[in-house]
Protein backbone atom coordinates (compact mmCIF):
# COMPACT_ATOMS: atom_id res chain seq x y z
CA UNK A 1 0.00 0.00 0.00
CA UNK A 2 2.80 2.42 0.81
CA UNK A 3 5.92 2.66 -1.32
CA UNK A 4 8.19 2.11 1.64
CA UNK A 5 6.21 -0.15 3.96
CA UNK A 6 4.15 -3.35 3.74
CA UNK A 7 1.55 -3.60 6.42
CA UNK A 8 1.66 -6.85 8.37
CA UNK A 9 -1.58 -8.74 8.86
CA UNK A 10 -1.77 -10.38 12.25
CA UNK A 11 -3.68 -13.62 12.64
CA UNK A 12 -7.04 -13.69 14.30
CA UNK A 13 -7.22 -16.62 16.69
CA UNK A 14 -10.38 -17.64 18.49
CA UNK A 15 -9.65 -17.64 22.21
CA UNK A 16 -10.22 -20.81 24.26
CA UNK A 17 -12.67 -18.92 26.46
CA UNK A 18 -14.82 -17.99 23.48
CA UNK A 19 -14.68 -21.56 22.21
CA UNK A 20 -15.66 -23.01 25.57
CA UNK A 21 -18.18 -20.31 26.44
CA UNK A 22 -16.76 -20.11 29.95
CA UNK A 23 -16.53 -16.53 31.28
CA UNK A 24 -13.08 -15.91 32.75
CA UNK A 25 -12.00 -13.15 35.16
CA UNK A 26 -8.72 -11.60 33.96
CA UNK A 27 -6.51 -9.37 36.07
CA UNK A 28 -6.00 -6.78 33.35
CA UNK A 29 -7.67 -6.29 29.99
CA UNK A 30 -6.19 -3.58 27.78
CA UNK A 31 -8.45 -2.20 25.06
CA UNK A 32 -6.55 -1.02 21.98
CA UNK A 33 -3.22 -2.21 20.55
CA UNK A 34 -1.87 1.17 19.50
CA UNK A 35 1.29 2.66 21.00
CA UNK A 36 -0.34 3.05 24.44
CA UNK A 37 -1.97 -0.38 24.63
CA UNK A 38 1.21 -2.11 23.48
CA UNK A 39 3.39 -0.11 25.89
CA UNK A 40 0.94 -0.96 28.67
CA UNK A 41 1.12 -4.66 27.82
CA UNK A 42 4.93 -4.64 27.87
CA UNK A 43 5.22 -2.54 31.01
CA UNK A 44 2.60 -4.49 32.97
CA UNK A 45 4.24 -7.76 31.90
CA UNK A 46 7.64 -6.37 32.93
CA UNK A 47 6.14 -5.95 36.40
CA UNK A 48 4.91 -9.53 36.37
CA UNK A 49 1.25 -9.03 35.44
CA UNK A 50 -0.62 -11.26 33.00
CA UNK A 51 -2.49 -9.12 30.47
CA UNK A 52 -4.96 -9.56 27.63
CA UNK A 53 -4.90 -6.95 24.85
CA UNK A 54 -7.96 -6.56 22.61
CA UNK A 55 -7.81 -4.75 19.27
CA UNK A 56 -10.63 -4.41 16.75
CA UNK A 57 -8.18 -4.42 13.81
CA UNK A 58 -5.37 -6.78 12.77
CA UNK A 59 -2.56 -4.53 11.63
CA UNK A 60 -0.46 -1.57 12.74
CA UNK A 61 -1.29 2.11 12.33
CA UNK A 62 -2.20 2.94 8.74
CA UNK A 63 -0.22 6.05 7.80
CA UNK A 64 2.67 7.35 9.81
CA UNK A 65 0.50 9.48 12.16
CA UNK A 66 2.60 10.12 15.27
CA UNK A 67 6.13 10.93 14.19
CA UNK A 68 8.19 12.57 16.96
CA UNK A 69 9.20 10.56 20.01
CA UNK A 70 10.77 12.39 22.91
CA UNK A 71 13.53 11.50 25.34
CA UNK A 72 11.33 10.46 28.27
CA UNK A 73 9.11 7.92 26.45
CA UNK A 74 12.27 6.54 24.81
CA UNK A 75 13.77 6.12 28.29
CA UNK A 76 10.64 4.21 29.29
CA UNK A 77 10.88 2.01 26.20
CA UNK A 78 14.57 1.54 27.03
CA UNK A 79 13.57 0.25 30.47
CA UNK A 80 11.30 -2.19 28.59
CA UNK A 81 14.17 -3.24 26.31
CA UNK A 82 12.67 -2.01 23.03
CA UNK A 83 14.23 1.43 22.53
CA UNK A 84 17.31 0.25 20.64
CA UNK A 85 15.35 -0.81 17.55
CA UNK A 86 13.52 2.50 17.57
CA UNK A 87 16.73 4.50 17.95
CA UNK A 88 18.44 2.47 15.22
CA UNK A 89 15.61 2.98 12.75
CA UNK A 90 14.56 6.47 13.78
CA UNK A 91 16.02 9.77 12.71
CA UNK A 92 17.69 11.67 15.52
CA UNK A 93 17.27 15.44 15.60
CA UNK A 94 17.50 18.31 18.00
CA UNK A 95 17.49 21.50 15.94
CA UNK A 96 14.38 23.39 14.96
CA UNK A 97 14.27 26.38 12.64
CA UNK A 98 11.44 28.87 12.42
CA UNK A 99 10.81 31.00 9.36
CA UNK A 100 8.56 34.03 8.91
CA UNK A 101 7.72 34.61 5.27
CA UNK A 102 10.97 33.43 3.67
CA UNK A 103 13.38 34.55 6.37
CA UNK A 104 14.76 32.48 9.21
CA UNK A 105 13.89 34.16 12.50
CA UNK A 106 14.81 31.67 15.16
CA UNK A 107 16.68 28.39 15.80
CA UNK A 108 16.30 26.21 18.87
CA UNK A 109 18.28 23.29 20.26
CA UNK A 110 16.25 20.76 22.22
CA UNK A 111 19.05 19.13 24.17
CA UNK A 112 21.86 21.59 24.66
CA UNK A 113 23.37 19.34 27.36
CA UNK A 114 25.54 16.24 26.76
CA UNK A 115 25.70 13.15 28.94
CA UNK A 116 22.32 11.51 28.33
CA UNK A 117 21.90 8.01 26.90
CA UNK A 118 18.74 8.92 24.98
CA UNK A 119 18.59 11.79 22.45
CA UNK A 120 16.13 14.68 22.74
CA UNK A 121 13.95 13.40 19.94
CA UNK A 122 13.72 10.84 17.18
CA UNK A 123 11.31 10.78 14.27
CA UNK A 124 9.88 7.42 13.34
CA UNK A 125 6.71 6.39 11.56
CA UNK A 126 4.12 5.06 14.00
CA UNK A 127 3.79 1.76 12.12
CA UNK A 128 7.43 0.87 12.81
CA UNK A 129 7.01 1.66 16.48
CA UNK A 130 3.93 -0.56 16.70
CA UNK A 131 5.53 -3.34 14.67
CA UNK A 132 8.48 -3.52 17.09
CA UNK A 133 6.18 -3.53 20.09
CA UNK A 134 3.89 -6.20 18.64
CA UNK A 135 6.95 -8.42 18.06
CA UNK A 136 8.05 -7.90 21.68
CA UNK A 137 4.51 -8.66 22.93
CA UNK A 138 4.33 -11.86 20.89
CA UNK A 139 7.55 -13.09 22.53
CA UNK A 140 6.23 -12.41 26.03
CA UNK A 141 4.34 -15.34 27.62
CA UNK A 142 2.49 -12.96 29.97
CA UNK A 143 0.88 -11.07 27.06
CA UNK A 144 -2.15 -12.42 25.21
CA UNK A 145 -2.61 -10.19 22.17
CA UNK A 146 -5.97 -10.73 20.47
CA UNK A 147 -6.70 -9.21 17.07
CA UNK A 148 -10.19 -8.66 15.63
CA UNK A 149 -11.63 -8.38 19.12
CA UNK A 150 -13.97 -5.41 19.44
CA UNK A 151 -15.47 -4.42 22.79
CA UNK A 152 -19.18 -3.81 22.15
CA UNK A 153 -20.45 -3.40 25.71
CA UNK A 154 -19.00 -2.77 29.14
CA UNK A 155 -20.62 -2.93 32.58
CA UNK A 156 -18.74 -1.83 35.67
CA UNK A 157 -19.08 -3.33 39.14
CA UNK A 158 -17.35 -2.44 42.41
CA UNK A 159 -14.39 -4.71 41.89
CA UNK A 160 -14.50 -5.78 38.26
CA UNK A 161 -15.91 -4.98 34.82
CA UNK A 162 -17.80 -7.16 32.37
CA UNK A 163 -16.99 -6.84 28.69
CA UNK A 164 -18.91 -8.12 25.69
CA UNK A 165 -16.43 -8.71 22.88
CA UNK A 166 -17.22 -9.26 19.22
CA UNK A 167 -14.95 -11.39 17.02
CA UNK A 168 -15.42 -13.02 13.61
CA UNK A 169 -16.89 -15.95 15.63
CA UNK A 170 -19.55 -13.84 17.33
CA UNK A 171 -19.89 -12.18 20.72
CA UNK A 172 -18.56 -13.55 24.00
CA UNK A 173 -18.19 -12.20 27.54
CA UNK A 174 -15.08 -11.53 29.58
CA UNK A 175 -14.49 -10.12 33.04
CA UNK A 176 -11.55 -8.01 34.15
CA UNK A 177 -10.42 -6.79 37.55
CA UNK A 178 -9.06 -3.74 35.73
CA UNK A 179 -9.76 -2.42 32.23
CA UNK A 180 -7.20 -0.10 30.67
CA UNK A 181 -8.80 2.01 27.94
CA UNK A 182 -6.13 2.78 25.34
CA UNK A 183 -8.65 3.05 22.50
CA UNK A 184 -7.73 6.50 21.29
CA UNK A 185 -9.35 9.91 21.00
CA UNK A 186 -12.67 8.43 19.86
CA UNK A 187 -12.66 5.92 22.72
CA UNK A 188 -15.71 3.64 22.77
CA UNK A 189 -14.91 2.72 26.37
CA UNK A 190 -15.15 6.37 27.39
CA UNK A 191 -18.61 6.53 25.87
CA UNK A 192 -19.61 3.24 27.53
CA UNK A 193 -18.74 4.46 31.03
CA UNK A 194 -20.32 7.85 30.32
CA UNK A 195 -17.19 9.87 31.08
CA UNK A 196 -17.13 13.55 30.11
CA UNK A 197 -14.52 14.58 27.56
CA UNK A 198 -14.59 18.32 27.25
CA UNK A 199 -12.30 21.11 26.11
CA UNK A 200 -11.64 23.46 23.24
CA UNK A 201 -12.16 22.69 19.53
CA UNK A 202 -10.07 24.67 17.07
CA UNK A 203 -11.66 25.98 13.92
CA UNK A 204 -8.88 25.14 11.55
CA UNK A 205 -7.87 22.28 9.29
CA UNK A 206 -4.47 20.86 8.48
CA UNK A 207 -3.26 18.67 5.63
CA UNK A 208 -0.52 16.21 6.53
CA UNK A 209 1.25 14.53 3.66
CA UNK A 210 4.06 12.00 3.81
CA UNK A 211 6.21 12.01 0.71
CA UNK A 212 9.19 9.92 -0.37
CA UNK A 213 12.08 11.93 -1.75
CA UNK A 214 15.84 11.95 -1.87
CA UNK A 215 16.65 15.44 -0.72
CA UNK A 216 19.45 17.09 1.12
CA UNK A 217 17.32 19.11 3.49
CA UNK A 218 18.95 18.74 6.91
CA UNK A 219 17.45 16.57 9.66
CA UNK A 220 15.81 19.49 11.42
CA UNK A 221 12.30 20.62 12.12
CA UNK A 222 11.45 23.50 9.78
CA UNK A 223 8.40 25.56 10.57
CA UNK A 224 7.13 28.45 8.47
CA UNK A 225 4.72 31.18 9.45
CA UNK A 226 3.05 32.69 6.41
CA UNK A 227 5.59 31.47 3.84
CA UNK A 228 5.48 32.79 0.27
CA UNK A 229 4.75 29.25 -0.97
CA UNK A 230 1.66 28.96 1.24
CA UNK A 231 0.49 32.48 1.97
CA UNK A 232 -1.45 33.34 5.06
CA UNK A 233 -0.97 29.89 6.66
CA UNK A 234 1.73 27.85 8.39
CA UNK A 235 3.71 24.85 7.14
CA UNK A 236 6.06 22.21 8.55
CA UNK A 237 8.75 19.94 7.09
CA UNK A 238 10.25 17.07 9.05
CA UNK A 239 12.23 13.96 8.11
CA UNK A 240 11.28 10.37 8.97
CA UNK A 241 12.94 7.03 8.19
CA UNK A 242 13.23 5.53 4.68
CA UNK A 243 13.50 8.99 3.03
CA UNK A 244 9.92 9.72 4.02
CA UNK A 245 9.24 13.34 4.87
CA UNK A 246 6.33 14.70 6.85
CA UNK A 247 4.77 17.85 5.41
CA UNK A 248 2.07 19.73 7.22
CA UNK A 249 0.01 22.54 5.71
CA UNK A 250 -2.45 24.71 7.59
CA UNK A 251 -5.54 25.03 5.39
CA UNK A 252 -7.97 27.26 7.27
CA UNK A 253 -11.47 26.44 8.46
CA UNK A 254 -13.22 27.07 5.12
CA UNK A 255 -11.26 24.37 3.27
CA UNK A 256 -13.05 21.20 2.15
CA UNK A 257 -11.25 18.14 3.54
CA UNK A 258 -12.49 15.84 0.78
CA UNK A 259 -11.17 18.18 -1.92
CA UNK A 260 -7.89 18.82 -0.13
CA UNK A 261 -7.19 15.10 0.24
CA UNK A 262 -7.09 14.53 -3.52
CA UNK A 263 -3.58 13.97 -4.88
CA UNK A 264 -4.12 16.50 -7.69
CA UNK A 265 -4.61 19.16 -5.03
CA UNK A 266 -1.84 17.97 -2.69
CA UNK A 267 0.91 17.70 -5.29
CA UNK A 268 0.96 21.42 -6.27
CA UNK A 269 1.19 22.37 -2.59
CA UNK A 270 4.14 20.00 -2.11
CA UNK A 271 5.91 21.30 -5.22
CA UNK A 272 5.47 24.87 -4.05
CA UNK A 273 7.18 23.94 -0.77
CA UNK A 274 10.07 21.72 -1.85
CA UNK A 275 10.66 23.09 -5.37
CA UNK A 276 9.32 22.09 -8.75
CA UNK A 277 12.43 20.14 -9.74
CA UNK A 278 12.55 17.81 -6.74
CA UNK A 279 11.24 14.33 -7.51
CA UNK A 280 8.92 12.81 -4.94
CA UNK A 281 6.11 10.33 -4.50
CA UNK A 282 3.09 10.87 -2.33
CA UNK A 283 3.00 8.18 0.35
CA UNK A 284 0.04 9.02 2.58
CA UNK A 285 -2.12 12.05 3.31
CA UNK A 286 -4.79 13.04 5.74
CA UNK A 287 -6.76 16.18 6.59
CA UNK A 288 -7.43 16.74 10.25
CA UNK A 289 -8.81 19.22 12.70
CA UNK A 290 -8.16 19.05 16.39
CA UNK A 291 -9.28 19.66 19.90
CA UNK A 292 -7.62 20.07 23.27
CA UNK A 293 -9.64 18.14 25.86
CA UNK A 294 -9.37 15.75 28.79
CA UNK A 295 -11.54 13.07 30.34
CA UNK A 296 -13.06 14.19 33.67
CA UNK A 297 -11.48 11.38 35.72
CA UNK A 298 -8.68 9.08 34.52
CA UNK A 299 -10.14 6.46 36.84
CA UNK A 300 -13.79 5.41 36.53
CA UNK A 301 -14.05 2.61 39.10
CA UNK A 302 -12.17 -0.31 37.59
CA UNK A 303 -11.70 1.42 34.22
CA UNK A 304 -8.54 3.49 33.72
CA UNK A 305 -8.02 5.80 30.76
CA UNK A 306 -4.61 6.38 29.17
CA UNK A 307 -3.22 8.15 26.10
CA UNK A 308 -5.57 9.87 23.67
CA UNK A 309 -8.56 8.13 25.28
CA UNK A 310 -7.76 10.25 28.35
CA UNK A 311 -6.56 13.47 26.75
CA UNK A 312 -6.33 14.90 23.28
CA UNK A 313 -3.97 17.71 22.33
CA UNK A 314 -3.10 19.56 19.13
CA UNK A 315 -0.13 18.02 17.31
CA UNK A 316 2.14 21.05 17.86
CA UNK A 317 4.71 19.95 20.42
CA UNK A 318 4.43 16.19 19.89
CA UNK A 319 2.59 15.91 23.17
CA UNK A 320 0.11 13.14 22.29
CA UNK A 321 1.89 9.80 22.14
CA UNK A 322 4.76 11.09 24.27
CA UNK A 323 2.58 11.92 27.22
CA UNK A 324 0.50 8.76 26.76
CA UNK A 325 3.56 6.57 27.28
CA UNK A 326 4.20 8.42 30.53
CA UNK A 327 0.63 7.62 31.63
CA UNK A 328 1.50 3.95 31.34
CA UNK A 329 4.85 4.40 33.12
CA UNK A 330 2.98 6.03 36.00
CA UNK A 331 0.27 3.40 36.15
CA UNK A 332 2.13 0.11 35.75
CA UNK A 333 3.92 -0.15 39.12
CA UNK A 334 0.85 1.09 40.98
CA UNK A 335 -1.45 -1.41 39.28
CA UNK A 336 0.99 -4.24 39.94
CA UNK A 337 1.22 -3.34 43.66
CA UNK A 338 -2.58 -3.06 44.03
CA UNK A 339 -3.31 -6.27 42.12
CA UNK A 340 -0.89 -8.13 44.39
CA UNK A 341 -2.50 -6.56 47.48
CA UNK A 342 0.82 -4.95 48.35
CA UNK A 343 -0.64 -1.44 48.38
CA UNK A 344 -4.14 -0.03 48.99
CA UNK A 345 -6.38 0.81 46.04
CA UNK A 346 -5.86 4.50 46.87
CA UNK A 347 -2.50 4.20 45.12
CA UNK A 348 -4.44 3.94 41.84
CA UNK A 349 -6.17 7.26 42.62
CA UNK A 350 -2.76 8.94 42.53
CA UNK A 351 -2.68 7.94 38.84
CA UNK A 352 -5.39 10.52 38.23
CA UNK A 353 -3.74 13.09 40.53
CA UNK A 354 -0.40 12.87 38.76
CA UNK A 355 -1.39 12.24 35.17
CA UNK A 356 -4.34 14.63 35.02
CA UNK A 357 -1.91 17.27 36.32
CA UNK A 358 0.48 16.37 33.48
CA UNK A 359 -2.39 16.30 30.96
CA UNK A 360 -3.46 19.78 32.00
CA UNK A 361 0.10 21.02 31.57
CA UNK A 362 0.19 19.50 28.09
CA UNK A 363 -3.20 20.97 27.24
CA UNK A 364 -2.06 24.41 28.37
CA UNK A 365 1.11 24.27 26.29
CA UNK A 366 -0.66 22.81 23.30
CA UNK A 367 -3.44 25.41 23.45
CA UNK A 368 -0.92 28.26 23.67
CA UNK A 369 1.01 26.93 20.66
CA UNK A 370 -2.18 26.55 18.67
CA UNK A 371 -3.29 30.07 19.55
CA UNK A 372 0.05 31.41 18.33
CA UNK A 373 -0.01 29.38 15.12
CA UNK A 374 -3.67 30.01 14.31
CA UNK A 375 -4.49 33.47 15.70
CA UNK A 376 -8.13 33.84 16.68
CA UNK A 377 -8.59 37.45 15.53
CA UNK A 378 -6.76 40.33 13.86
CA UNK A 379 -5.50 41.63 17.17
CA UNK A 380 -3.66 38.41 18.02
CA UNK A 381 -2.45 38.01 14.42
CA UNK A 382 -0.91 41.48 14.74
CA UNK A 383 0.92 40.47 17.91
CA UNK A 384 2.01 37.19 16.36
CA UNK A 385 3.48 38.97 13.34
CA UNK A 386 5.09 41.60 15.57
CA UNK A 387 6.83 38.88 17.58
CA UNK A 388 8.05 37.18 14.41
CA UNK A 389 9.31 40.37 12.78
CA UNK A 390 11.20 41.38 15.93
CA UNK A 391 12.61 37.89 16.57
CA UNK A 392 14.94 37.95 13.60
CA UNK A 393 17.08 40.78 14.98
CA UNK A 394 16.18 40.88 18.65
CA UNK A 395 16.82 38.07 21.07
CA UNK A 396 14.19 39.29 23.53
CA UNK A 397 11.34 38.38 21.19
CA UNK A 398 12.49 34.82 20.53
CA UNK A 399 11.08 33.19 23.67
CA UNK A 400 7.68 34.47 22.54
CA UNK A 401 7.87 32.62 19.21
CA UNK A 402 5.74 29.51 19.63
CA UNK A 403 5.71 26.95 16.83
CA UNK A 404 5.05 24.18 19.36
CA UNK A 405 6.64 23.69 22.78
CA UNK A 406 8.07 20.23 22.36
CA UNK A 407 7.13 17.53 24.83
CA UNK A 408 9.05 17.38 28.09
CA UNK A 409 7.95 15.48 31.20
CA UNK A 410 5.73 17.34 33.64
CA UNK A 411 7.10 17.05 37.21
CA UNK A 412 4.39 15.86 39.64
CA UNK A 413 5.17 18.73 41.99
CA UNK A 414 1.78 18.61 43.69
CA UNK A 415 1.58 14.84 44.05
CA UNK A 416 0.30 13.40 47.35
CA UNK A 417 3.00 10.71 46.97
CA UNK A 418 5.84 13.24 47.39
CA UNK A 419 7.58 13.97 50.67
CA UNK A 420 8.41 17.68 50.92
CA UNK A 421 12.04 18.79 51.13
CA UNK A 422 13.31 19.59 54.61
CA UNK A 423 16.53 21.27 53.44
CA UNK A 424 17.65 23.50 50.56
CA UNK A 425 18.65 22.17 47.17
CA UNK A 426 19.95 23.38 43.82
CA UNK A 427 19.08 21.94 40.44
CA UNK A 428 16.02 20.32 38.95
CA UNK A 429 15.50 17.10 40.93
CA UNK A 430 12.61 18.27 43.12
CA UNK A 431 10.26 15.55 44.41
CA UNK A 432 7.88 14.50 41.62
CA UNK A 433 10.50 14.95 38.88
CA UNK A 434 11.67 12.07 36.71
CA UNK A 435 15.23 11.10 37.48
CA UNK A 436 17.93 12.65 35.29
CA UNK A 437 20.30 10.37 33.46
CA UNK A 438 24.09 10.66 33.65
CA UNK A 439 27.05 8.73 32.24
CA UNK A 440 28.64 6.43 34.84
CA UNK A 441 30.90 3.41 35.09
CA UNK A 442 29.87 0.15 36.73
CA UNK A 443 32.71 -2.31 37.45
CA UNK A 444 34.86 -0.42 34.95
CA UNK A 445 32.25 -0.59 32.18
CA UNK A 446 30.57 2.48 30.67
CA UNK A 447 26.90 2.70 31.54
CA UNK A 448 24.07 5.05 32.40
CA UNK A 449 22.53 5.98 35.71
CA UNK A 450 18.97 5.21 34.58
CA UNK A 451 20.03 1.65 33.77
CA UNK A 452 20.52 1.12 37.52
CA UNK A 453 16.94 2.22 38.25
CA UNK A 454 15.01 -0.57 36.60
CA UNK A 455 13.04 -2.54 39.17
CA UNK A 456 11.39 -1.27 42.33
CA UNK A 457 12.20 1.59 44.66
CA UNK A 458 15.80 2.76 44.84
CA UNK A 459 17.93 4.87 47.16
CA UNK A 460 20.49 6.89 45.23
CA UNK A 461 23.17 8.02 47.67
CA UNK A 462 25.97 10.56 47.27
CA UNK A 463 28.63 11.00 49.93
CA UNK A 464 26.70 9.57 52.88
CA UNK A 465 27.00 6.40 54.93
CA UNK A 466 24.12 4.19 53.74
CA UNK A 467 22.64 1.06 55.27
CA UNK A 468 19.87 -1.22 53.91
CA UNK A 469 16.33 -0.05 54.74
CA UNK A 470 13.78 -2.82 55.24
CA UNK A 471 10.40 -2.09 53.65
CA UNK A 472 8.97 -5.49 52.67
CA UNK A 473 8.27 -5.79 48.94
CA UNK A 474 9.12 -2.09 48.60
CA UNK A 475 12.61 -2.47 50.09
CA UNK A 476 14.68 -0.04 48.05
CA UNK A 477 17.77 -1.07 46.12
CA UNK A 478 20.82 0.79 47.46
CA UNK A 479 22.76 2.61 44.75
CA UNK A 480 25.74 4.36 46.29
CA UNK A 481 28.00 6.67 44.28
CA UNK A 482 31.61 5.55 44.49
CA UNK A 483 30.58 2.03 45.49
CA UNK A 484 27.85 0.74 43.15
CA UNK A 485 28.89 3.07 40.34
CA UNK A 486 31.62 5.57 39.52
CA UNK A 487 30.43 9.06 38.73
CA UNK A 488 33.39 9.49 36.39
CA UNK A 489 32.23 12.69 34.71
CA UNK A 490 30.80 14.12 37.93
CA UNK A 491 27.51 14.72 36.15
CA UNK A 492 25.39 12.50 38.40
CA UNK A 493 26.50 14.40 41.48
CA UNK A 494 26.01 17.71 39.68
CA UNK A 495 22.51 16.90 38.39
CA UNK A 496 21.40 15.60 41.81
CA UNK A 497 23.17 18.36 43.79
CA UNK A 498 25.03 15.61 45.60
CA UNK A 499 28.33 17.37 46.37
CA UNK A 500 27.41 17.99 50.02
CA UNK A 501 25.84 14.56 50.53
CA UNK A 502 22.42 13.49 49.35
CA UNK A 503 20.04 10.55 49.44
CA UNK A 504 17.19 10.28 46.92
CA UNK A 505 14.25 7.91 47.22
CA UNK A 506 13.31 7.03 43.64
CA UNK A 507 10.04 5.32 42.71
CA UNK A 508 9.72 2.30 40.42
CA UNK A 509 8.79 4.70 37.58
CA UNK A 510 12.10 6.56 38.05
CA UNK A 511 10.54 9.60 39.71
CA UNK A 512 11.98 11.28 42.79
CA UNK A 513 9.70 10.65 45.79
CA UNK A 514 11.83 12.32 48.48
CA UNK A 515 15.39 13.49 49.22
CA UNK A 516 17.44 14.35 52.26
CA UNK A 517 20.82 15.69 53.23
CA UNK A 518 21.35 12.93 55.78
CA UNK A 519 20.61 9.19 55.81
CA UNK A 520 17.71 8.48 58.19
CA UNK A 521 16.09 5.04 57.81
CA UNK A 522 12.91 6.11 59.60
CA UNK A 523 12.39 9.08 57.31
CA UNK A 524 13.01 6.83 54.31
CA UNK A 525 10.45 4.28 55.52
CA UNK A 526 7.90 7.05 56.07
CA UNK A 527 8.51 8.37 52.56
CA UNK A 528 8.05 4.89 51.07
CA UNK A 529 4.80 4.56 52.99
CA UNK A 530 3.68 7.91 51.58
CA UNK A 531 4.75 7.03 48.02
CA UNK A 532 2.71 3.81 48.18
CA UNK A 533 -0.44 5.47 49.55
CA UNK A 534 0.20 3.95 52.98
CA UNK A 535 1.31 0.43 52.08
CA UNK A 536 3.80 0.32 54.97
CA UNK A 537 1.76 2.07 57.63
CA UNK B 1 21.12 53.46 30.41
CA UNK B 2 19.62 51.74 27.41
CA UNK B 3 16.70 49.39 26.93
CA UNK B 4 17.22 45.69 27.41
CA UNK B 5 17.00 43.55 24.29
CA UNK B 6 17.79 40.32 26.13
CA UNK B 7 14.84 38.10 27.06
CA UNK B 8 13.41 39.60 30.26
CA UNK B 9 9.77 38.44 30.39
CA UNK B 10 9.42 36.06 33.30
CA UNK B 11 6.99 33.59 31.69
CA UNK B 12 6.87 34.31 27.95
CA UNK B 13 4.05 31.90 27.04
CA UNK B 14 1.89 32.90 29.99
CA UNK B 15 2.43 36.60 29.21
CA UNK B 16 1.52 36.11 25.54
CA UNK B 17 -1.60 34.21 26.51
CA UNK B 18 -2.61 36.97 28.96
CA UNK B 19 -2.09 39.64 26.31
CA UNK B 20 -3.98 37.95 23.48
CA UNK B 21 -6.72 36.65 25.77
CA UNK B 22 -7.37 40.25 26.84
CA UNK B 23 -8.26 41.06 23.22
CA UNK B 24 -9.90 37.80 22.24
CA UNK B 25 -13.45 39.14 22.26
CA UNK B 26 -12.64 42.75 21.26
CA UNK B 27 -13.34 44.39 17.94
CA UNK B 28 -10.24 45.33 16.00
CA UNK B 29 -10.78 49.00 16.86
CA UNK B 30 -11.15 48.26 20.57
CA UNK B 31 -7.99 46.13 20.47
CA UNK B 32 -6.08 48.97 18.79
CA UNK B 33 -7.31 51.41 21.41
CA UNK B 34 -6.24 49.02 24.14
CA UNK B 35 -2.79 48.71 22.56
CA UNK B 36 -2.40 52.50 22.59
CA UNK B 37 -3.31 52.66 26.26
CA UNK B 38 -0.98 49.75 27.01
CA UNK B 39 1.95 51.49 25.27
CA UNK B 40 1.36 54.61 27.36
CA UNK B 41 1.18 52.63 30.60
CA UNK B 42 4.41 50.77 29.81
CA UNK B 43 6.09 54.00 28.65
CA UNK B 44 5.34 55.53 32.03
CA UNK B 45 6.97 52.51 33.65
CA UNK B 46 10.11 53.07 31.58
CA UNK B 47 10.15 56.83 32.05
CA UNK B 48 13.61 57.54 30.67
CA UNK B 49 13.43 59.67 27.52
CA UNK B 50 16.44 58.09 25.79
CA UNK B 51 15.06 54.60 26.40
CA UNK B 52 11.67 55.59 25.06
CA UNK B 53 13.23 57.07 21.94
CA UNK B 54 15.26 53.91 21.40
CA UNK B 55 12.13 51.76 21.75
CA UNK B 56 10.18 53.92 19.32
CA UNK B 57 12.99 53.75 16.77
CA UNK B 58 13.18 49.96 17.08
CA UNK B 59 9.46 49.51 16.67
CA UNK B 60 9.19 51.74 13.57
Amino acid sequence: MLNTYDFPEFDYVQSPEQTSGETLRHDVVIVGAGPMGLTAALDFAARGLKVVVLDDNNTVSVGSRAVCYAKRPLEIWDRLGIAKQMLDKGIEWKLGRVFFRDQEVYTFDLLPEDGHKIPAFINLQQYYLEEYMVAACEKNPLIDLRWKHKVVALHTHDDYAELAVETPNGIFNMEASWVIACDGANSDIRRMVGADFTGQFFQDRFLIADIVMKADFPTERWFWFNPDFHRGQSALLHKQSDDVWRLDFQLGWDSDPEVEKRPENIIPRVKAMIGHDVKFELEWASVYQFACRRVDQLRHGRVLFAGDAAHQVSPFGARGANTGVQDIDNLSWKLAAVLRDEAPEALIDSYHDERAFAADDNLLNSTRSTDFITPKNNASRRYRNAVLSLAKSHEFARPLVNSGRLSTPTPYVESPLNTADDSTWNGLMVPGTCAADAPIKVAGQDGWLLELLREGFALLVFGLEATPVEAGVFTPKLIVAGKDFEDTAGLASERYDGQDGAVYLIRPDQHVAARWRSFDAEKIRAAIARATAGALS
Amino acid sequence: MSITLKPNIEKPDAFYEMLTDAQRDMSDEDANDMNARLVLILANQIGDMDDLKQAIDLAK
